[in-house]
């Protein structure tokens, strides 16, 4: 164990030594060549290392990755569009994704929602308790979803008729005199997905209320003055007077959280595994690669990830370069 | 950027005091305070249960609800340590060692954490500083990059590194440099861009090299973008279970999360492991957290589009 931490330790400093020294290493080696090309070298050289780590970790990958998509099982012969079609002929892998679609809709409009109402009426408590509810509502952010898995499985736990109930949903649901239900096991009308998605709710609320409640702080007391002064009540201020203002960070959130669902693969890995008709793209990728072996199926799930991916990447690359106009 | 914001909110807010006093339509009614009251039980109430629960024997915790312990006092002699003892240790059924797993995070976080920040900030500081043909392109390729999931990674890597022989953590130290550097490229040159120029633009007319004015001037004028990245950065391989499980798998090496995963899968047994393990896992990140807040808002509102 002692071991371990120092080897850590010592990992870290080499790592920065190194990086260091390559930096002095790549100045030295600019510095040999004619002050001309001295200068017009040197920017490329100091962003070499941060692309180098770019590209054997991302656009390596990426492309491989598309190629692995047409081919076998084990990345061997080429298969043509077989992956991508018998996935889709999949009536479990349809069901996936439409699990990932409802994970799509209703988590980044929910946050935003409780996000935005908490940010909205924390603002009207005095300093200290606003910062208390603030901390309490933002404090799951840093909890790993495997964490709040285990944290949340008190709430939905189950155990059968006529015996104590532990979990405190089934407690609360039989104290009426109704029969416990195996809450993430009953995939009617998709209600176990639901409650996962709950969980992340739990965890990620807070992400949307910090962002949205600095937008709020930053919208000027003046228009509000203004807007109850001509007669406005407390919900017009909020709706058209608050809201149209922060709508560029509502929007941010929005891409934010709807990035990370689209990926969500703790929460369901730890809760369900996919099991009972709750699984997601991430999920099933991880059990094509490490439980099937299928290189190609697990390849081919990334493809049409990224493909959904792109509408949100123009969409970014777009707000960046409104953005550096506007600056 | 997101400093402005924030005294920018701080002076309005101040504004908004002065002009109006006790009859702000603005402030709280009871309506809001037991509105956001209801809303902090409700978020903390499974947080407690599963603090209650890991201090109860295996038998209380099947037979009864944690809440019980509340309101029935003779159960309070009852409550133990041997739950956070075993989970530690690795005692009993579980081949799981928070213990030893705790290490290999601390192992994992530090160096993924520390070693890509200088590699970043010296990319961001060129993309800020100097002038060269394709600055933007490239710059664009990073905000592109943002987005992308991960694990388009995992295959191809798995098979670059049975080539290599790399066993072990530096598998999962160069992975998290490579995932963390887009983001850490965009959240340091957008800090960078609200450096005060005139200081940088007289450095130069004295005569400073770029290399003078990066460590002299720049990067610890950065301090506060370096301290958010560093945070998110920490938190996020901390937490992560997708990359270490892909990359290192159940075994010596594993992190908290991926022993916190089988904790619970070979416990068929008993949650009283899961709960002491799952809270000791979660130790670092909320201490980190806490004390670093504001740092980890800045960073979050700096560009938290991470894929």
């Amino acid at each position: 164990m002692l071991a371990k931490s120092l080897n850590a330790v010592v990992v870290v400093l080499a790592g920065i030594g190194g990086a260091l020294a390559l930096f002095w290493l790549l100045n030295k080696a600019a510095e040999l060549l004619p002050s001309r090309w001295e200068r017009r070298l040197k920017p490329y050289l100091i962003i070499l290392p941060a692309y180098l780590a770019i590209t054997v970790y991302l656009l390596y990958p990426a492309v491989v990755t598309v190629i692995n998509s047409f081919k076998d099982k084990a990345s061997r012969e080429w298969v043509g569009l077989d992956n991508y079609t018998s996935l889709l002929a999949n009536s479990g892998f349809r069901s996936t994704v439409f699990n990932t679609i409802l994970w799509v809709v209703f988590v980044p409009t929910i946050t935003i929602v409780v996000g935005l109402a908490v940010a909205a009426l924390a603002d009207r408590l005095r300093a200290r308790g606003e910062k208390f509810v603030k901390t309490m509502i933002f404090l799951p952010m840093a909890i790993s979803m495997v964490g709040a898995a285990t944290v949340w499985r008190f709430v939905y736990a189950y155990q059968p008729p006529g015996q104590p109930q532990t979990g405190l949903l089934n407690a609360v649901w039989t104290a009426g005199g109704a029969d416990p239900v195996p809450w993430l096991q009953t995939s009617t009308f998709r209600l176990n997905t639901m409650l996962l998605m709950v969980i992340l709710l739990w965890s990620q609320v807070g992400y949307a209320m910090v962002l949205l409640s600095a937008a709020v702080k930053a919208v000027p007391g003046e228009t509000l003055e203004a807007a109850r002064i001509d007669g406005a009540n407390e919900r017009q201020v909020f709706f058209r007077v608050i809201v149209p203002q922060i709508k560029g960070t509502i929007v941010t959130v929005g891409v934010t959280v709807t990035i990370m669902v689209m990926k969500i693969f703790d929460i369901v890995y730890v809760n369900t595994n996919g099991q009972f008709n709750t699984n997601v793209v991430a999920n099933e990728f991880i059990n094509q690669l490490t439980t099937n072996f299928n290189y190609g199926a697990a390849s081919a799930i990334v493809v049409m990830l990224m493909v959904a991916v792109i509408p949100i990447m123009i969409y970014q690359v777009r707000h960046f370069k409104a953005e550096e106009a506007a600056a | 950027m997101s400093a402005d914001v924030t005294t920018q909110a701080v002076t309005t807010r101040a504004a908004r005091r002065r002009t109006s006093r006790s009859a702000d339509p603005g402030r709280s009614g009871w309506f809001t305070r037991i509105l956001l009251g209801t809303l902090v039980v409700l978020w903390l109430v499974p947080t407690v249960g599963t603090m209650i629960t890991s201090f109860r024997t295996l038998d209380d915790v099947n037979t009864s609800g944690w809440w019980e312990v509340l309101y029935k006092p003779e159960l309070w002699s009852r409550l133990t340590l041997q739950n956070y003892v075993d989970a530690w240790n690795g005692a009993g059924a579980s081949n799981a060692n928070m213990g030893l797993s705790f290490i290999n995070s601390l192992a994992i976080a530090l160096p993924a954490t520390f070693i890509p920040i200088l590699i970043a900030a010296f990319a961001a500081y060129a993309f800020t500083f100097m002038e060269f043909r394709g600055r933007d392109t490239l710059f664009i390729i990073i905000v592109s990059l943002l987005v992308v999931p991960n694990f388009v990674a995992f295959i191809p890597l798995q098979s670059v590194y049975n080539s290599l022989q790399l066993v072990g953590f530096p598998k999962v130290w160069l992975a998290h440099i490579g995932f963390g550097m887009s983001l850490a490229i965009f959240i340091l040159r957008n800090y960078m861009q609200t450096l005060p120029r005139s200081v940088i633009e007289s450095a130069k007319i004295d005569g400073a090299s770029h290399y003078q004015t990066f460590y002299r001037l720049v990067l610890p004028m950065s301090v506060p973008a370096l301290a958010s990245f560093a945070i998110f950065q920490f938190l996020w391989v901390w937490n992560d279970l997708m990359v270490a499980l892909v990359f290192l798998g159940p075994g010596p090496n594993e992190p908290v999360t991926v022993a916190l995963t089988h904790l619970k899968t070979t416990l068929g047994l008993g949650w009283n492991l899961t709960t002491a393990g799952g809270l000791l896992s979660m130790v670092v990140p909320v201490a980190v957290f806490l004390a670093l807040q504001r740092y980890f808002v800045r960073g979050l509102t700096a560009g938290a589009v991470k894929g």
